[in-house]
């Protein structure tokens, strides 16, 4: 009997959870190799309670992330595999003119990931798939035929047997997690109302309990329980020969936020329209004490008001006949993040500690073989880089921001999310010191990790009219969204004169000690024992010799190093450096993040600018490229770094965070003479680097491609051992598959005249308006795209296999249901703008 | 016809009850609520009778903020408007209860012909409202009811005792009480739901004069955990099956 069951003493990993995920752990882990997995779930298989056990089961393989669509395909794979698939298709309806250009985003996003069979359909043709829905309400629908249900509990047991007929894996239902025990910053035991089990290894794979089990050991989830609602209608007279579970499409109404699935003889009504209503994860009732199970709550009907007009609306024959009843309509808890990204990876707070949480039964056997992979191998087959639990910062782990974004993220679900969209909730988190003086310029700020930070500056607005045309303006709303020509004015006025740009959102730390050396060398893959006062910009790769991050290391002493690396995934490569320091404690690592300021000052007058403050030698001589030093402007001691991401002559400032706002003061009125203005993170991030030809990681760079590929290969591999070197070299005697090309569109004109701008992740097609796809089968998309107002051009960034790898070759790109040509400038790293870096290294 | 049905709001356990700190209440936190099926028995019956006869059907409920979900529901089956009796708690001394609810009915425009309660609450099961406030109109009462037609202004109703079965014709207007069983109450509709969003809910202050049951504290009843456990499948759960019906004495 249950009561009787002993946890086993030892083992290699507990898995905490045993609903699609955990399953699909332990399946992953014993494949693998792994011996001694023993799983606990507080519940009863199969079915222990948590949210898999009220999931509506279906899968739209669509989404704007390549990261989660390539999860969506994987777990499709492997439902399919299991004979738990059941193919329907699905039909995503519009009853909004913004709504169908969204539609054609989505067939855009299927055709960049290798979605294929999709297409749009005029609302007849939905009527002719679905003759229950009514074509008058809505305007047309985007048709994807490998939409199906999968049965997720049966994919589970099936997964749980697999293991446990290899002998690999113990579970254990019905079984309370206690405390989770770490000893030295790792994790060595889980304690369970069955006992205590030492353990290398804890994958913590229960949904919405995830934060309260993290807890245990000292280590942060950041997930809120919240409710998707939804209710059963049947048995439906139209239905009532179904033979399956599922016969015809999956309708998604996107723009009430709902869907409608039959369901055997019912048809079942879901809704993301409501408003968002968290829990707590130590709220939820045990399953004792719930009336249906933990992760059901109980329905609120006011809540569904609307969506009954709604779905009556499109569905009339069905949902508005009275004979027809609700047989179960619940408030089902899913899990939601701040960033509507899942949670996967080992938690940076504690060695052995696995996170698998806020994962959709879409990606539920694709999380669970890649976090397998990634724990027995090192790395997952599929970047997971937007999943990476080390991405958050603190701020990112409070309730009050868990509950303000997802608050604010709920009713995006179906939402139509522009790629520039900002966040409106808990803003103003970390401000830079020369917030205040951006403020009085006019910043347009957006939020990078908490930082404000402008994206433009208002005060920049006369210059719009300064350089007229050039600014490349854009009519079009979608594409001027999140958008201003002041970007491109800026971008123009800073290749002029001079622009100040505020960097304080990098993330920097510095690697100390007499190992320190050892650890950078094995985490860069360029040479890195290098004279003091160099600066040396490196990729950094996975095992494989996939990119993991491209930052830039400052050899500041013989055993002090300091990495300078974007915001956005700075926490990530902290953890990755970490994860290198030498056992022996003989390096250290200091997180400078929040100490440390950064401004960059660049443009042909930013030497008489930085000079005219400073007695050192700032001459391209006495600060040649690529190199640092401390100097001293008035009373401050500046480390001057002389790089850029923007292709000008300059300077990256780095300096203690509270004089900041002095420095940013010296250096604007100095550059009053030299035509200097503020610069916003639009031609930072965007034009300046398009333009240059400069990668970025997570658009151009990922797992998925290497350095050759990427064409940053440098003639020489450093003798010294790094992670992926083995790989790398083997990547440069191959030919490469796939090339990374900059293309510019020759025809902006729409078919009704006026000009459109790509914004990226669109689909690169041949002339004859086929996808593109390499001999790995990765299709050719847009990775970045942007002005180049230097070059009066729109410049799109994509890898290309080495057939269409050919400058001046002709191609299409797809944008929002039309095709635009476009030719390929330049295959490889060299910039379309100032090609021989006469600029930078003037 | 006119009919008039009392409905009870009543939380929705589930095997383990929690209780306030106080011991005075369940807590509802976690829980969403029901009626308790003699109640919904009861709106069926009363729906049919309206669709059979013409009619109208108003629901009473007494009871905090809360009773309106109730209500609403039974709206989306077919009741027409409802009297909500404004107090604090929907936990009330029969008495006291009896007393308001004729009071309500008594102040009522509507005349009513037939008043239909369940025999007796989900949660305190005292089973005298509806005797208390048949007494309190004047009108005669059949109670436990699982059987019920009406013809010429008399209701025929049935309730069973043992394998006997007794039955009542009771001339209208009567106060009826009915078991679990009486019918099968349908499943509210979409379109239900929405009309049931405007129908009218008249709001009356309770008089509660007369309660003299008082609760003194509840104690929850301690349960095993249900921790279920598959046995094994097909064949192979045979001796494990086995085992457990001899441990639990069917075999021995």
């Amino acid at each position: 009997m249950a009561e009787e069951l002993q946890a086993p003493s030892e083992a290699k990993c507990v898995v905490i959870g045993a609903g699609i995920v955990g399953n699909s752990i332990v399946w992953h882990l014993a494949r693998l190799g792994w011996t001694d997995i023993v799983q606990v779930d507080k519940g009863p298989l199969p079915n222990p309670g948590g949210s898999t056990g009220h999931a509506s089961n279906f899968i739209f393989p669509t989404d704007h992330s390549k990261e989660i669509t390539q999860l969506t395909l994987e777990s499709m794979r492997q439902y399919k595999e299991m004979g738990v698939f059941t193919e329907c298709g699905g039909i995503e309806v519009a009853r909004t003119e913004e709504r169908m250009q969204e539609l054609h985003r989505r067939l855009q996003s299927a055709t960049s990931f290798d979605i294929d069979g999709t297409a749009m359909l005029s609302p007849s043709e939905c009527k002719e798939k679905v003759p229950y829905l009514d074509d008058e309400v809505i305007l047309g629908g985007f048709w994807t035929p490998s939409v199906g249900v999968v049965d997720s509990l049966r994919a589970g047991t099936i997964m749980r047997e697999k293991a446990q007929e290899m002998n690999a894996l113990t579970s254990l239902p019905n079984t309370e997690v206690m405390d989770i025990e770490v000893t030295d910053g790792r994790v060595s035991a889980v304690v369970t109302d069955r006992g205590t089990i030492d353990t290398e290894y804890v994958v913590i794979a229960c949904g919405c309990w995830s934060p309260r089990i993290a807890e245990m050991a000292g280590a942060a989830i950041p997930l809120t329980p919240a409710v998707h609602q939804m209710k059963d209608i049947g048995p439906v007279p139209f239905f009532a020969d179904a033979k399956g579970d599922i016969e015809w499409p999956i309708i998604r109404d996107m723009d009430t936020f709902m869907y409608e699935r039959q369901h055997g003889t019912g048809l079942e009504i879901g809704s993301y329209a409501h408003r968002a209503i968290l829990y707590e994860a130590g709220e939820i009732p045990s399953n004792e004490q719930a009336a249906l199970s933990p992760t059901e709550m109980p329905f609120t009907q006011e809540d569904f008001d609307l969506q009954d007009e709604h779905a009556m609306e499109l569905m009339p024959d069905i949902v508005g006949d009275e004979t027809i009843g609700e047989k179960y309509a619940c408030n089902g808890l899913l899990s939601l993040t701040p960033d509507g990204a899942p949670i996967l990876g080992e938690t940076p707070e504690v060695k052995g500690l696995w996170s698998a949480a806020a994962v959709w039964i879409k990606e539920g056997p694709g999380v669970g073989k890649s976090i397998a992979e990634w724990m027995v191998l090192g790395e997952s087959e599929i970047d997971l880089h937007g999943a990476d639990i080390s991405r958050f910062y603190e701020h990112h782990k409070t309730r009050q921001h868990i509950t303000a974004r997802t608050g604010e993220g709920f009713i995006k679900t179906y939402g139509i999310i522009h790629p520039g969209e900002q966040w409106t909730s808990n803003r103003d988190v970390r401000l830079s010191p020369y917030y205040e003086q951006e403020k009085a310029l006019g910043g347009v700020f957006y939020e990078a990790v908490g930082w404000e930070r402008p994206f433009w500056y208002e005060s920049n607005a006369p210059l719009v009219e300064k350089f007229g045309d050039a600014v490349m303006p854009r009519t079009a709303e979608w594409d001027a969204r999140w958008w201003s020509p002041i970007i491109n004015a800026e971008h123009l006025q800073m290749r002029e004169t001079a622009g100040m740009i505020d960097l304080t959102p990098f993330a920097i730390f510095d690697i100390v000690g007499p190992g320190a050396l050892g650890v950078v060398q094995t985490c860069a893959v360029r040479q890195m024992d290098v004279a003091i006062g160099k600066v040396i910009y490196t990729p950094v790769l996975t095992p494989r010799g996939g990119f993991r991050s491209d930052l830039t290391i400052m050899r500041l002493g013989a055993n002090h190093f300091r990495v300078v690396t974007g915001g956005a995934h700075g926490m990530s490569d902290r953890k990755w450096f970490a994860d290198h320091l030498p056992a022996d404690g003989t390096a250290q690592l200091q997180d400078l993040t929040s100490s440390m300021t950064t401004l960059g000052v660049w443009g042909p007058n930013a030497r008489a600018i930085v000079q005219s403050l400073t007695s050192a030698d700032m001459s391209h001589e006495g600060f040649p490229f690529g190199s640092c030093r401390v100097i001293e402007m008035g009373s401050l001691r500046v480390l001057a770094s002389r790089i850029s991401y923007v292709g000008e002559l300059g300077w990256e400032l780095y300096l203690p965070i509270e004089q900041g706002a002095k420095l940013w003061e010296m250096v604007f009125e100095a550059g009053q003479l030299h035509g200097l203005i503020p610069v916003g993170v639009g031609v930072y991030g965007t034009s300046g680097r398009l333009e240059k030809g400069y990668r970025a990681y997570g658009a151009e760079l990922d797992a998925e491609y290497n350095i050759v590929e990427a064409g940053m290969a440098l003639k020489k591999v450093k003798d010294a051992d790094f992670v992926g070197k083995e790989a790398f070299l083997q990547q440069r005697e191959e030919e490469p598959m796939a090339l990374m090309c900059t293309l510019s569109v020759t025809d902006h004109h729409s078919a009704s005249g006026e000009k459109r701008y790509m914004l990226g992740m669109e689909p690169i097609l041949t002339t004859d308006g086929a996808p593109i796809a390499d001999k790995h089968g990765r299709r050719s998309f847009v990775t970045s795209a942007g002005s180049a107002p230097s070059l009066g051009k729109h410049l799109l960034m994509a890898y290309l296999p080495p057939e269409h790898a050919v400058e001046g070759i002709e191609l299409l790109v797809e944008y929002l249901g039309e095709r635009y040509p476009v030719v390929v400038d330049r295959v490889g790293a060299t910039p379309l703008f100032d090609p021989a870096n006469e600029r930078t290294l003037s | 016809m006119d009919i008039c049905v009392c409905i009870k709001r009543y939380p929705s356990l589930g095997s383990a009850i929690m209780l306030t700190d106080d011991g005075m209440a369940i807590d509802t936190d976690k829980l969403g609520f029901t009626l308790s099926p003699h109640e919904e028995c009861a709106v069926e019956a009363a729906v049919q009778l309206k669709e059979e006869h013409g009619g109208t059907v108003t629901l009473i409920s007494m009871g905090p903020e809360g009773v309106e979900e109730q209500i609403r529901e039974q709206f989306a089956i077919g009741a027409d408007r409802a009297i909500w009796i404004r107090s604090d708690s929907t936990d009330i001394d029969p008495q006291a209860a009896a007393k308001a609810i004729g009071d309500a009915i008594e102040a009522d425009e509507t005349a009513f012909d037939l008043i239909l309660l369940g025999s007796e609450s989900a949660d305190n099961a005292n089973a005298q409202t509806g005797v208390r406030l048949a007494h309190r109109l004047g009108r005669p009462v059949a109670t436990a009811i699982k059987g019920m037609t009406i013809a010429d202004g008399v209701a025929t109703c049935e309730r069973a005792v043992g394998t006997m079965r007794e039955v009542y014709r009771v001339r209208l207007p009567a106060v009826v009480t009915v078991k679990d069983g009486l019918n099968i109450p349908r499943y509210p509709s979409v379109p239900g739901r929405i009309k049931a969003r405007k129908k009218p809910i008249d709001e009356v202050a309770a008089d509660l004069d007369g309660a003299r049951i008082q609760l003194k504290g509840l104690t929850a009843p301690i349960r095993e955990s249900k921790g279920a456990q598959a046995l094994g499948a097909g064949d192979e759960a045979a001796d494990a099956l086995v085992d457990v019906m001899k441990q639990i004495g069917v075999l021995s």
